[in-house]
């Protein structure tokens, strides 16, 4: 995007990069008919995992990657389970996956205590009292190795989707 | 014993809607019995609770599987009685 302003830069991110191991974590993880408390370790027991942080449901920033994501289907192509987390109630989620016709569940974690184990909380301006994740996404294999990692470092920023896809087919 | 413990994937599992009284009656059950469990949390609306009817054949809430029997039942009461004669003193 050409603008002539600075984009905010975000402080430097101290987050778990590619080779070490991803923080397990539990938190309500909701599809479109429940929630129920699911280990991270659960799911990569099952497989890779692709973790997506990104901001509360709402406007765009959520809109555009999950657009994006549930148009990609990567989970069709590649062996690969794509979930995602923000700082959003359970209901709230419900309905965002209700809203953007996709089939990724999404892990609830209101007091963004998965952002500061991953070391990528963003205190948001303007909002007191409230921080959440920056964009960001881990790709986490079975043995809880992240083998791809992104964390946003402006905002907003949006990952390379097209690098993401090029992870997964090395998986 | 507490909803903390996914990990440990307990074999009863828990269909129930926040702050809903009959549920509660159940989770105190559970709890005196020192039961592992697996809530799954529903909403209020009827018509979003395709996976509890698919379960039970009811949609009403709460609903409980218990792997450990192959019973999978709803209505406070009933489970209430349920919990009592499988995993009470008398069991």
């Amino acid at each position: 995007m050409d603008l002539d302003f600075d984009v905010v830069d975000l402080d430097e991110s101290n987050h778990p990069d590619e080779g070490s191991q991803a923080p397990d974590f539990v938190r309500p993880l909701v599809n479109d008919e429940y929630w129920e408390d699911v280990a991270l370790s659960e799911l990569t027991a099952g497989g890779p995992v692709l973790l997506v942080f990104y901001t509360m449901d709402g406007d765009f920033p959520a809109t555009y990657i999950w657009n994006e994501l549930r148009d990609r289907a990567w989970d069709d192509d590649y062996d690969v389970t794509i979930v995602g987390l923000s700082i959003s109630s359970p209901y709230e989620h419900k309905t965002f996956i209700d809203e953007r016709e996709m089939s990724y569940r999404l892990f609830s974690d209101p007091q963004n205590g998965v952002a500061e184990e991953y070391g990528i909380v963003n205190d948001l301006d303007g909002m007191a009292g409230i921080s959440e994740p920056r964009l960001a996404v881990f790709l986490i294999d079975e043995e809880r190795a992240i083998q791809y990692a992104w964390v946003a470092q402006e905002w907003p920023e949006f990952p390379d989707y097209d690098e993401i896809e090029d992870e997964l087919a090395e998986l | 014993m507490s909803e903390s413990t996914p990990t440990t994937d307990p074999s009863i599992t828990l269909y129930r809607l926040q702050a809903c009284p009959f549920c509660e009656r159940v989770v105190r059950k559970l709890h005196e019995y020192d039961l592992d469990y697996r809530s799954r949390f529903v909403e209020a609306m009827h018509t979003e609770r395709d996976v509890v009817k698919r379960i039970s054949g009811k949609r009403t809430v709460p609903a409980i599987v218990d792997e450990n029997t192959g019973v999978t039942m709803s209505e406070s009461a009933n489970i209430v009685d349920y919990l009592d004669n499988t995993y009470g003193a008398e069991a």
